[in-house]
Protein backbone atom coordinates (compact mmCIF):
# COMPACT_ATOMS: atom_id res chain seq x y z
CA UNK A 1 0.00 0.00 0.00
CA UNK A 2 1.27 3.21 -0.80
CA UNK A 3 1.76 5.97 1.64
CA UNK A 4 -1.15 8.38 0.71
CA UNK A 5 -4.26 6.98 2.37
CA UNK A 6 -7.54 5.61 0.42
CA UNK A 7 -10.04 7.96 0.30
CA UNK A 8 -12.77 5.96 0.63
CA UNK A 9 -12.09 2.09 2.32
CA UNK A 10 -14.84 0.15 3.06
CA UNK A 11 -14.94 -3.76 4.56
CA UNK A 12 -17.05 -6.45 5.39
CA UNK A 13 -19.80 -4.00 5.54
CA UNK A 14 -23.68 -4.80 6.50
CA UNK A 15 -26.56 -2.53 6.57
CA UNK A 16 -29.88 -4.19 8.38
CA UNK A 17 -32.94 -1.84 9.16
CA UNK A 18 -34.64 -2.99 11.97
CA UNK A 19 -37.55 -1.59 10.97
CA UNK A 20 -39.33 -4.15 8.49
CA UNK A 21 -35.86 -6.34 9.16
CA UNK A 22 -34.53 -5.58 5.83
CA UNK A 23 -30.85 -6.33 5.13
CA UNK A 24 -29.97 -3.30 2.72
CA UNK A 25 -26.78 -3.54 2.37
CA UNK A 26 -24.64 -7.25 2.22
CA UNK A 27 -20.59 -7.67 2.57
CA UNK A 28 -19.89 -4.42 0.60
CA UNK A 29 -16.09 -3.97 0.03
CA UNK A 30 -15.09 -1.08 -1.59
CA UNK A 31 -11.45 0.99 -2.16
CA UNK A 32 -11.79 4.27 -3.99
CA UNK A 33 -8.12 6.23 -4.14
CA UNK A 34 -7.65 9.77 -3.68
CA UNK A 35 -8.31 11.37 -7.32
CA UNK A 36 -11.04 8.66 -8.26
CA UNK A 37 -14.34 9.28 -9.90
CA UNK A 38 -16.59 6.25 -8.95
CA UNK A 39 -20.22 6.44 -9.21
CA UNK A 40 -22.31 3.38 -7.51
CA UNK A 41 -24.88 2.39 -10.32
CA UNK A 42 -27.82 0.07 -9.33
CA UNK A 43 -31.61 -0.47 -9.36
CA UNK A 44 -33.93 1.57 -6.72
CA UNK A 45 -33.48 -0.02 -3.30
CA UNK A 46 -30.17 -1.60 -4.20
CA UNK A 47 -28.54 0.37 -1.22
CA UNK A 48 -26.71 2.34 -2.73
CA UNK A 49 -27.53 6.12 -1.17
CA UNK A 50 -27.72 4.31 2.01
CA UNK A 51 -24.45 3.16 1.32
CA UNK A 52 -23.20 6.64 0.45
CA UNK A 53 -24.76 8.06 3.87
CA UNK A 54 -22.60 5.37 5.79
CA UNK A 55 -19.49 7.19 3.99
CA UNK A 56 -20.83 10.31 5.11
CA UNK A 57 -21.46 9.17 8.78
CA UNK A 58 -25.11 10.31 8.42
CA UNK A 59 -26.18 6.09 9.19
CA UNK A 60 -24.35 3.86 11.29
CA UNK A 61 -23.60 0.01 9.49
CA UNK A 62 -24.72 -2.79 11.15
CA UNK A 63 -21.39 -4.90 10.68
CA UNK A 64 -17.99 -3.70 9.10
CA UNK A 65 -16.99 -0.58 9.12
CA UNK A 66 -15.90 2.40 6.47
CA UNK A 67 -12.89 4.86 7.05
CA UNK A 68 -12.27 8.00 4.86
CA UNK A 69 -8.79 9.82 4.67
CA UNK A 70 -7.24 6.68 6.63
CA UNK A 71 -9.71 7.59 9.57
CA UNK A 72 -12.85 6.60 11.00
CA UNK A 73 -16.06 7.66 8.90
CA UNK A 74 -17.33 9.44 12.14
CA UNK A 75 -13.85 11.23 12.65
CA UNK A 76 -13.32 12.33 8.65
CA UNK A 77 -16.94 13.75 9.76
CA UNK A 78 -15.75 16.08 12.47
CA UNK A 79 -12.94 16.86 10.62
CA UNK A 80 -15.18 18.05 7.29
CA UNK A 81 -13.56 15.64 5.17
CA UNK A 82 -16.22 15.74 2.56
CA UNK A 83 -18.84 17.47 1.00
CA UNK A 84 -22.11 16.51 0.13
CA UNK A 85 -24.67 17.11 -2.74
CA UNK A 86 -28.29 15.60 -2.18
CA UNK A 87 -30.74 14.88 -5.06
CA UNK A 88 -32.68 17.88 -4.06
CA UNK A 89 -30.45 21.31 -4.05
CA UNK A 90 -31.46 21.83 0.13
CA UNK A 91 -30.87 24.86 -0.05
CA UNK A 92 -32.17 27.48 2.75
CA UNK A 93 -35.24 29.53 2.01
CA UNK A 94 -34.20 31.95 4.15
CA UNK A 95 -30.64 32.72 2.95
CA UNK A 96 -29.29 34.07 -0.50
CA UNK A 97 -27.03 31.82 -2.81
CA UNK A 98 -24.58 33.95 -0.91
CA UNK A 99 -24.77 32.98 2.59
CA UNK A 100 -25.67 29.26 1.17
CA UNK A 101 -22.91 28.88 0.04
CA UNK A 102 -21.71 30.59 3.10
CA UNK A 103 -22.93 28.38 5.33
CA UNK A 104 -20.27 25.57 6.07
CA UNK A 105 -17.46 28.35 5.93
CA UNK A 106 -19.11 29.83 9.00
CA UNK A 107 -19.73 26.61 10.38
CA UNK A 108 -15.75 26.10 10.04
CA UNK A 109 -15.06 29.68 11.61
CA UNK A 110 -13.68 31.07 8.28
CA UNK A 111 -13.47 34.79 8.80
CA UNK A 112 -15.52 37.24 7.08
CA UNK A 113 -13.17 38.51 4.33
CA UNK A 114 -11.74 35.23 3.86
CA UNK A 115 -15.77 33.56 3.07
CA UNK A 116 -16.53 36.60 0.98
CA UNK A 117 -13.47 35.79 -1.34
CA UNK A 118 -13.70 32.22 -1.19
CA UNK A 119 -17.81 32.84 -2.10
CA UNK A 120 -16.29 34.78 -5.11
CA UNK A 121 -14.42 31.68 -6.40
CA UNK A 122 -17.11 29.11 -5.91
CA UNK A 123 -19.21 31.24 -7.67
CA UNK A 124 -17.21 31.93 -10.71
CA UNK A 125 -16.30 28.01 -10.45
CA UNK A 126 -20.13 27.38 -10.77
CA UNK A 127 -20.63 30.02 -13.19
CA UNK A 128 -23.27 32.39 -11.15
CA UNK A 129 -21.50 34.84 -10.70
CA UNK A 130 -24.46 37.95 -10.65
CA UNK A 131 -26.82 35.71 -8.84
CA UNK A 132 -25.21 36.54 -4.98
CA UNK A 133 -28.19 38.75 -3.66
CA UNK A 134 -31.03 35.96 -5.07
CA UNK A 135 -32.91 33.40 -3.19
CA UNK A 136 -33.27 30.40 -4.02
CA UNK A 137 -36.28 30.35 -5.32
CA UNK A 138 -35.70 33.10 -7.51
CA UNK A 139 -33.46 30.21 -9.76
CA UNK A 140 -34.36 27.24 -12.15
CA UNK A 141 -33.31 23.45 -11.25
CA UNK A 142 -30.10 23.49 -12.57
CA UNK A 143 -28.80 26.88 -11.09
CA UNK A 144 -29.60 25.47 -7.62
CA UNK A 145 -28.11 22.22 -7.86
CA UNK A 146 -24.49 24.36 -9.20
CA UNK A 147 -25.18 26.54 -6.12
CA UNK A 148 -25.51 23.53 -4.12
CA UNK A 149 -22.40 22.02 -5.31
CA UNK A 150 -20.54 25.16 -4.70
CA UNK A 151 -21.65 25.14 -0.98
CA UNK A 152 -20.24 21.39 -0.78
CA UNK A 153 -16.72 22.13 -2.66
CA UNK A 154 -16.43 25.48 -0.74
CA UNK A 155 -14.06 24.55 2.14
CA UNK A 156 -12.08 22.69 0.00
CA UNK A 157 -13.32 19.21 1.16
CA UNK A 158 -11.00 16.29 -0.34
CA UNK A 159 -13.83 14.29 -1.23
CA UNK A 160 -17.32 14.95 -2.60
CA UNK A 161 -20.39 12.92 -2.21
CA UNK A 162 -22.98 12.91 -4.42
CA UNK A 163 -26.43 11.44 -4.32
CA UNK A 164 -28.39 11.26 -7.61
CA UNK A 165 -27.18 15.00 -7.78
CA UNK A 166 -28.36 15.62 -11.58
CA UNK A 167 -31.58 12.71 -11.11
CA UNK A 168 -33.85 15.89 -10.94
CA UNK A 169 -33.43 17.45 -13.83
CA UNK A 170 -33.88 17.94 -17.28
CA UNK A 171 -31.58 15.98 -20.07
CA UNK A 172 -30.24 19.15 -21.66
CA UNK A 173 -29.41 20.80 -18.21
CA UNK A 174 -28.09 17.30 -17.18
CA UNK A 175 -25.54 17.16 -19.66
CA UNK A 176 -24.35 20.13 -19.21
CA UNK A 177 -24.04 19.41 -15.14
CA UNK A 178 -22.26 16.79 -16.02
CA UNK A 179 -19.48 18.31 -18.22
CA UNK A 180 -19.60 20.95 -15.68
CA UNK A 181 -18.72 18.85 -13.23
CA UNK A 182 -16.15 17.04 -14.77
CA UNK A 183 -14.39 20.51 -15.26
CA UNK A 184 -14.64 21.03 -11.55
CA UNK A 185 -13.78 17.72 -10.84
CA UNK A 186 -10.40 18.04 -13.18
CA UNK A 187 -9.56 21.82 -11.35
CA UNK A 188 -10.15 20.77 -8.13
CA UNK A 189 -8.50 17.44 -8.08
CA UNK A 190 -10.85 16.10 -5.43
CA UNK A 191 -11.83 12.27 -5.28
CA UNK A 192 -16.16 11.62 -6.23
CA UNK A 193 -18.47 9.27 -5.12
CA UNK A 194 -21.37 9.44 -7.61
CA UNK A 195 -24.50 7.77 -7.20
CA UNK A 196 -26.73 7.88 -9.85
CA UNK A 197 -29.34 5.52 -11.88
CA UNK A 198 -28.34 6.73 -15.35
CA UNK A 199 -25.87 4.04 -17.00
CA UNK A 200 -24.85 6.88 -20.08
CA UNK A 201 -24.20 9.56 -16.65
CA UNK A 202 -22.18 7.00 -14.75
CA UNK A 203 -19.70 5.89 -17.66
CA UNK A 204 -19.51 9.26 -19.11
CA UNK A 205 -18.46 10.53 -15.70
CA UNK A 206 -16.17 8.02 -13.69
CA UNK A 207 -12.86 6.27 -13.86
CA UNK A 208 -14.86 3.44 -12.33
CA UNK A 209 -18.13 2.62 -12.23
CA UNK A 210 -19.37 -0.11 -9.09
CA UNK A 211 -22.12 -1.70 -10.08
CA UNK A 212 -24.78 -3.07 -7.32
CA UNK A 213 -27.32 -5.55 -7.46
CA UNK A 214 -31.05 -4.85 -5.81
CA UNK A 215 -32.04 -6.23 -2.14
CA UNK A 216 -30.03 -7.08 -0.69
CA UNK A 217 -27.44 -4.92 -1.82
CA UNK A 218 -24.44 -6.04 -3.31
CA UNK A 219 -21.56 -4.95 -5.59
CA UNK A 220 -21.70 -6.93 -8.43
CA UNK A 221 -18.79 -6.00 -10.12
CA UNK A 222 -16.96 -2.82 -11.44
CA UNK A 223 -16.04 -1.18 -14.64
CA UNK A 224 -13.16 0.19 -15.54
CA UNK A 225 -13.64 3.27 -17.75
CA UNK A 226 -10.89 3.44 -19.79
CA UNK A 227 -11.70 6.26 -21.55
CA UNK A 228 -9.21 9.13 -22.08
CA UNK A 229 -9.28 12.28 -19.91
CA UNK A 230 -10.16 15.29 -19.98
CA UNK A 231 -13.54 14.09 -21.41
CA UNK A 232 -15.93 15.87 -22.92
CA UNK A 233 -19.12 16.11 -25.49
CA UNK A 234 -16.55 14.29 -28.00
CA UNK A 235 -15.90 11.26 -25.75
CA UNK A 236 -19.75 10.43 -25.83
CA UNK A 237 -19.05 9.25 -29.28
CA UNK A 238 -15.57 7.70 -28.64
CA UNK A 239 -15.74 3.73 -29.89
CA UNK A 240 -15.36 2.59 -25.98
CA UNK A 241 -18.26 4.26 -24.54
CA UNK A 242 -21.04 2.12 -25.96
CA UNK A 243 -18.25 -1.09 -25.19
CA UNK A 244 -18.74 0.39 -21.54
CA UNK A 245 -22.46 1.10 -21.13
CA UNK A 246 -22.67 -2.47 -22.29
CA UNK A 247 -20.57 -3.69 -19.81
CA UNK A 248 -22.39 -1.91 -17.04
CA UNK A 249 -26.17 -2.87 -18.58
CA UNK A 250 -24.98 -6.79 -18.50
CA UNK A 251 -23.61 -6.37 -14.73
CA UNK A 252 -27.13 -4.46 -14.16
CA UNK A 253 -29.04 -7.58 -15.45
CA UNK A 254 -27.13 -10.27 -14.01
CA UNK A 255 -27.71 -8.63 -10.37
CA UNK A 256 -31.03 -7.81 -11.49
CA UNK A 257 -32.82 -11.55 -10.61
CA UNK A 258 -35.70 -10.06 -7.62
CA UNK A 259 -36.81 -6.93 -9.67
CA UNK A 260 -39.86 -5.73 -7.50
CA UNK A 261 -38.53 -3.44 -5.54
CA UNK A 262 -40.42 0.25 -5.15
CA UNK A 263 -38.19 3.29 -5.07
CA UNK A 264 -38.49 5.22 -2.24
CA UNK A 265 -38.66 2.45 0.66
CA UNK A 266 -35.28 2.65 0.94
CA UNK A 267 -35.42 6.13 2.29
CA UNK A 268 -38.77 5.67 4.22
CA UNK A 269 -37.09 3.11 6.24
CA UNK A 270 -33.75 4.88 7.30
CA UNK A 271 -35.85 8.05 8.07
CA UNK A 272 -38.08 6.34 10.50
CA UNK A 273 -34.90 4.52 12.00
CA UNK A 274 -32.98 7.77 12.41
CA UNK A 275 -36.58 9.47 14.03
CA UNK A 276 -35.27 12.73 11.57
CA UNK B 1 -63.84 51.35 -13.65
CA UNK B 2 -60.77 49.61 -12.59
CA UNK B 3 -59.48 48.95 -16.40
CA UNK B 4 -59.37 53.06 -16.45
CA UNK B 5 -57.43 52.30 -13.35
CA UNK B 6 -55.15 50.57 -14.42
CA UNK B 7 -54.41 52.09 -17.90
CA UNK B 8 -54.12 55.71 -16.40
CA UNK B 9 -51.01 54.37 -14.19
CA UNK B 10 -48.00 54.93 -15.96
CA UNK B 11 -45.55 51.96 -17.42
CA UNK B 12 -42.42 52.91 -14.48
CA UNK B 13 -41.69 50.54 -11.35
CA UNK B 14 -42.50 52.98 -8.42
CA UNK B 15 -45.60 53.84 -10.10
CA UNK B 16 -47.21 50.61 -11.46
CA UNK B 17 -46.51 49.47 -7.96
CA UNK B 18 -48.50 52.61 -6.29
CA UNK B 19 -50.80 52.14 -8.79
CA UNK B 20 -51.33 48.60 -8.51
CA UNK B 21 -51.50 48.69 -4.51
CA UNK B 22 -54.08 51.40 -5.35
CA UNK B 23 -56.11 49.43 -7.59
CA UNK B 24 -55.93 46.09 -5.47
CA UNK B 25 -57.23 48.58 -1.83
CA UNK B 26 -59.77 50.39 -4.21
CA UNK B 27 -62.72 46.95 -3.93
CA UNK B 28 -62.41 46.95 -0.49
CA UNK B 29 -62.39 50.57 0.10
CA UNK B 30 -65.90 50.83 -2.12
CA UNK B 31 -67.26 48.03 -0.21
CA UNK B 32 -66.74 49.79 3.04
CA UNK B 33 -67.97 53.13 1.75
CA UNK B 34 -70.70 51.04 0.42
CA UNK B 35 -71.64 49.10 3.56
CA UNK B 36 -72.02 52.08 5.52
CA UNK B 37 -73.68 54.27 3.57
CA UNK B 38 -76.29 51.47 3.20
CA UNK B 39 -76.34 50.67 6.68
CA UNK B 40 -77.03 54.38 7.44
CA UNK B 41 -80.23 54.20 4.49
CA UNK B 42 -81.42 50.84 5.85
CA UNK B 43 -81.80 52.65 10.03
CA UNK B 44 -83.07 55.62 8.39
CA UNK B 45 -85.49 54.09 5.86
CA UNK B 46 -86.87 51.68 7.73
CA UNK B 47 -86.79 53.24 11.25
CA UNK B 48 -84.92 50.53 12.94
CA UNK B 49 -84.94 51.02 16.58
CA UNK B 50 -81.71 52.46 18.19
CA UNK B 51 -81.07 49.17 20.79
CA UNK B 52 -81.62 46.85 17.67
CA UNK B 53 -78.75 48.73 15.30
CA UNK B 54 -77.82 52.30 15.73
CA UNK B 55 -76.83 54.53 12.51
CA UNK B 56 -73.45 54.85 11.64
CA UNK B 57 -73.44 58.31 11.97
CA UNK B 58 -74.92 58.26 15.40
CA UNK B 59 -72.05 55.77 16.45
CA UNK B 60 -69.75 58.24 15.05
CA UNK B 61 -70.95 61.19 17.19
CA UNK B 62 -70.91 59.19 20.40
CA UNK B 63 -67.27 58.13 19.71
CA UNK B 64 -66.34 61.28 18.91
CA UNK B 65 -67.62 63.03 22.38
CA UNK B 66 -67.03 60.27 24.62
CA UNK B 67 -63.74 59.85 22.64
CA UNK B 68 -61.22 60.43 25.82
CA UNK B 69 -62.41 58.01 28.04
CA UNK B 70 -63.02 55.34 25.44
CA UNK B 71 -59.25 55.72 24.00
CA UNK B 72 -57.73 55.02 28.00
CA UNK B 73 -60.94 52.22 28.04
CA UNK B 74 -58.76 50.95 24.92
CA UNK B 75 -55.20 50.81 26.51
CA UNK B 76 -56.05 49.89 29.61
CA UNK B 77 -57.76 46.49 27.51
CA UNK B 78 -54.71 46.54 25.24
CA UNK B 79 -52.37 46.85 27.96
CA UNK B 80 -54.10 43.56 29.55
CA UNK B 81 -54.28 41.62 26.12
CA UNK B 82 -50.69 42.49 24.72
CA UNK B 83 -49.48 41.22 28.57
CA UNK B 84 -51.51 38.07 27.83
CA UNK B 85 -50.12 37.72 24.48
CA UNK B 86 -46.37 38.35 25.34
CA UNK B 87 -46.13 36.08 28.04
CA UNK B 88 -48.51 32.76 26.25
CA UNK B 89 -46.52 33.54 23.03
CA UNK B 90 -43.07 33.13 25.45
CA UNK B 91 -44.43 30.41 27.42
CA UNK B 92 -45.61 28.65 24.13
CA UNK B 93 -42.06 28.84 21.68
CA UNK B 94 -40.10 27.98 24.77
CA UNK B 95 -42.10 25.05 25.89
CA UNK B 96 -42.16 23.96 21.79
CA UNK B 97 -38.05 24.36 21.90
CA UNK B 98 -38.32 22.00 25.11
CA UNK B 99 -40.73 19.31 23.42
CA UNK B 100 -38.76 19.64 19.97
CA UNK B 101 -35.61 18.82 21.85
CA UNK B 102 -36.84 15.97 23.83
CA UNK B 103 -39.27 14.40 21.17
CA UNK B 104 -40.42 11.58 23.62
CA UNK B 105 -41.83 13.80 26.29
CA UNK B 106 -43.57 15.28 23.38
CA UNK B 107 -45.07 12.37 21.80
CA UNK B 108 -46.77 11.70 25.43
CA UNK B 109 -47.78 15.45 25.92
CA UNK B 110 -49.16 16.69 22.62
CA UNK B 111 -52.63 15.02 22.39
CA UNK B 112 -53.48 17.13 25.35
CA UNK B 113 -51.88 19.72 24.09
CA UNK B 114 -54.19 19.20 20.82
CA UNK B 115 -57.24 18.42 22.64
CA UNK B 116 -56.62 21.71 24.79
CA UNK B 117 -56.66 23.72 21.14
CA UNK B 118 -60.03 22.12 20.85
CA UNK B 119 -61.79 22.99 24.11
CA UNK B 120 -63.62 26.42 24.63
CA UNK B 121 -60.59 27.58 26.91
CA UNK B 122 -62.91 31.17 27.70
CA UNK B 123 -65.26 29.15 29.71
CA UNK B 124 -62.48 29.31 32.32
CA UNK B 125 -62.44 33.42 32.18
CA UNK B 126 -64.40 33.26 35.67
CA UNK B 127 -62.00 31.18 37.23
CA UNK B 128 -59.01 32.96 36.11
CA UNK B 129 -60.94 36.23 37.32
CA UNK B 130 -61.08 34.67 40.75
CA UNK B 131 -57.49 33.46 40.69
CA UNK B 132 -56.25 36.58 40.24
CA UNK B 133 -58.36 38.80 41.04
CA UNK B 134 -61.16 40.21 39.05
CA UNK B 135 -60.30 43.69 39.07
CA UNK B 136 -56.64 43.40 37.95
CA UNK B 137 -55.27 43.68 34.93
CA UNK B 138 -53.52 40.07 35.11
CA UNK B 139 -56.84 38.32 35.33
CA UNK B 140 -57.30 39.20 32.04
CA UNK B 141 -53.79 38.74 31.19
CA UNK B 142 -54.13 34.85 32.28
CA UNK B 143 -57.26 34.49 30.19
CA UNK B 144 -55.72 35.90 27.43
CA UNK B 145 -52.08 33.92 28.22
CA UNK B 146 -53.68 30.48 28.17
CA UNK B 147 -55.85 31.22 25.07
CA UNK B 148 -53.14 32.19 22.95
CA UNK B 149 -50.88 29.43 24.64
CA UNK B 150 -52.17 26.25 22.92
CA UNK B 151 -52.03 27.29 19.33
CA UNK B 152 -48.74 28.88 18.80
CA UNK B 153 -47.20 25.68 20.75
CA UNK B 154 -48.76 23.24 18.94
CA UNK B 155 -47.88 25.30 15.35
CA UNK B 156 -44.60 26.16 16.52
CA UNK B 157 -43.58 22.72 17.40
CA UNK B 158 -44.95 21.88 14.16
CA UNK B 159 -42.60 24.21 12.62
CA UNK B 160 -39.34 23.08 14.45
CA UNK B 161 -39.79 19.41 14.08
CA UNK B 162 -40.99 19.81 9.92
CA UNK B 163 -38.09 19.78 9.04
CA UNK B 164 -36.60 18.16 5.00
CA UNK B 165 -34.23 14.73 6.70
CA UNK B 166 -31.76 16.20 4.31
CA UNK B 167 -31.46 19.43 5.49
CA UNK B 168 -30.59 17.43 8.86
CA UNK B 169 -28.21 15.89 6.98
CA UNK B 170 -26.32 18.13 5.42
CA UNK B 171 -25.59 20.31 8.70
CA UNK B 172 -24.79 17.48 10.50
CA UNK B 173 -22.25 16.44 7.52
CA UNK B 174 -20.69 20.27 8.39
CA UNK B 175 -20.04 18.53 12.02
CA UNK B 176 -22.82 20.40 13.60
CA UNK B 177 -24.50 19.59 17.04
CA UNK B 178 -27.71 19.53 18.15
CA UNK B 179 -27.72 23.59 19.21
CA UNK B 180 -26.42 24.58 15.42
CA UNK B 181 -28.91 22.72 13.98
CA UNK B 182 -31.39 24.30 16.01
CA UNK B 183 -30.15 27.78 15.38
CA UNK B 184 -29.62 27.92 11.40
CA UNK B 185 -32.10 25.00 10.56
CA UNK B 186 -34.84 24.48 13.17
CA UNK B 187 -35.20 27.57 14.02
CA UNK B 188 -35.49 29.74 10.41
CA UNK B 189 -37.88 26.67 9.27
CA UNK B 190 -40.21 27.39 12.05
CA UNK B 191 -40.47 30.85 11.55
CA UNK B 192 -43.44 31.23 9.25
CA UNK B 193 -45.43 28.70 11.45
CA UNK B 194 -44.68 30.46 14.65
CA UNK B 195 -45.79 34.27 12.56
CA UNK B 196 -49.32 32.60 11.19
CA UNK B 197 -49.58 31.25 15.12
CA UNK B 198 -48.50 34.80 16.60
CA UNK B 199 -51.36 36.54 14.21
CA UNK B 200 -54.19 33.86 15.43
CA UNK B 201 -52.84 34.76 18.61
CA UNK B 202 -53.47 38.61 18.39
CA UNK B 203 -57.30 38.05 17.49
CA UNK B 204 -57.34 35.51 20.77
CA UNK B 205 -55.50 37.85 22.79
CA UNK B 206 -57.83 40.41 22.29
CA UNK B 207 -60.97 38.06 22.78
CA UNK B 208 -60.03 36.96 25.62
CA UNK B 209 -59.30 40.36 27.64
CA UNK B 210 -62.79 41.47 26.70
CA UNK B 211 -64.86 38.53 26.98
CA UNK B 212 -62.60 38.63 30.81
CA UNK B 213 -63.95 42.08 31.27
CA UNK B 214 -67.60 41.25 30.52
CA UNK B 215 -67.52 38.45 33.34
CA UNK B 216 -66.06 41.13 36.02
CA UNK B 217 -63.87 43.99 35.82
CA UNK B 218 -62.54 47.60 36.76
CA UNK B 219 -65.00 50.06 35.29
CA UNK B 220 -61.64 51.69 33.70
CA UNK B 221 -62.05 48.57 30.86
CA UNK B 222 -63.32 48.47 27.03
CA UNK B 223 -65.48 44.98 28.25
CA UNK B 224 -67.19 46.75 31.05
CA UNK B 225 -68.34 49.64 29.08
CA UNK B 226 -69.31 47.71 26.23
CA UNK B 227 -71.70 45.34 28.31
CA UNK B 228 -72.50 47.99 30.80
CA UNK B 229 -73.58 50.73 28.26
CA UNK B 230 -75.71 47.87 26.75
CA UNK B 231 -77.34 47.43 30.30
CA UNK B 232 -78.40 50.66 30.50
CA UNK B 233 -79.42 51.33 26.61
CA UNK B 234 -77.08 53.76 25.72
CA UNK B 235 -76.25 51.47 22.32
CA UNK B 236 -74.42 54.25 20.63
CA UNK B 237 -71.35 54.21 23.24
CA UNK B 238 -71.74 50.32 23.16
CA UNK B 239 -71.03 50.46 19.41
CA UNK B 240 -68.51 52.97 19.65
CA UNK B 241 -66.04 50.87 22.36
CA UNK B 242 -66.55 47.96 19.84
CA UNK B 243 -65.55 50.32 17.01
CA UNK B 244 -62.52 51.09 19.54
CA UNK B 245 -61.83 47.24 20.82
CA UNK B 246 -61.80 46.29 16.44
CA UNK B 247 -59.52 49.17 15.50
CA UNK B 248 -57.10 48.02 18.30
CA UNK B 249 -58.01 44.69 17.38
CA UNK B 250 -56.81 45.42 13.60
CA UNK B 251 -53.68 47.36 14.46
CA UNK B 252 -52.39 44.64 16.80
CA UNK B 253 -52.74 42.04 13.79
CA UNK B 254 -51.15 44.81 11.59
CA UNK B 255 -48.65 45.43 13.58
CA UNK B 256 -47.25 41.38 13.71
CA UNK B 257 -47.90 41.17 10.34
CA UNK B 258 -45.66 44.33 9.68
CA UNK B 259 -42.75 42.24 11.79
CA UNK B 260 -42.99 39.08 10.03
CA UNK B 261 -42.61 40.97 6.51
CA UNK B 262 -39.97 42.55 7.68
CA UNK B 263 -38.17 39.17 9.34
CA UNK B 264 -38.76 37.12 6.65
CA UNK B 265 -38.90 38.69 3.82
CA UNK B 266 -37.38 35.63 1.91
CA UNK B 267 -40.67 33.68 2.47
CA UNK B 268 -43.27 32.55 -0.19
CA UNK B 269 -45.91 34.59 1.75
CA UNK B 270 -44.23 37.42 1.07
CA UNK B 271 -43.58 37.34 -2.57
CA UNK B 272 -44.67 39.19 -5.31
CA UNK B 273 -44.44 38.50 -9.03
Amino acid sequence: MSSAPLAVSIKGLSKRFERGDVLALDAIDLDVRPGEFVSLIGPSGCGKSTLLRIIGDLIQPSEGAAEVNGKSAHQARLDRDYGIVFQDAVLYDWRTVTRNISLPLEMAGWDRRRRDERIREMLELVELTGFEKHHPWQLSGGMQQRVSIARALSFSPALLLMDEPFGALDEMTRERLNNELLRIWNETGSTVVFVTHSIAESVFLSTRVAVMSARPGRIAGIVEVDLPQPRGPETREHPRFAEHITQVRRLLREGHADEAVEGETEVALYVAEEGL
Amino acid sequence: MSAVGVAAVPRGTLGRRVGRSVTDWLPAAAVLVGGIVLWEALVRGLEIKRFILPAPSAIADTLWERRGPLFDAGIYTFTEAFGGFVVGCTLAVLAAIGLARFRRLARSLMPFAIAANAVPIIAFAPITNQWFGPLEKTSKMAIAAILVFFPVLVNTLRGLTSVRPSSIELMRSYAAGEIQIFRRVRLPNALPYIFSALKVATVLAMIGAIVGEYFLSSQEALGFQIRNSAALFQFELAWAAIVVASVLGILFYGSVVLVERLTMGWHASARRE
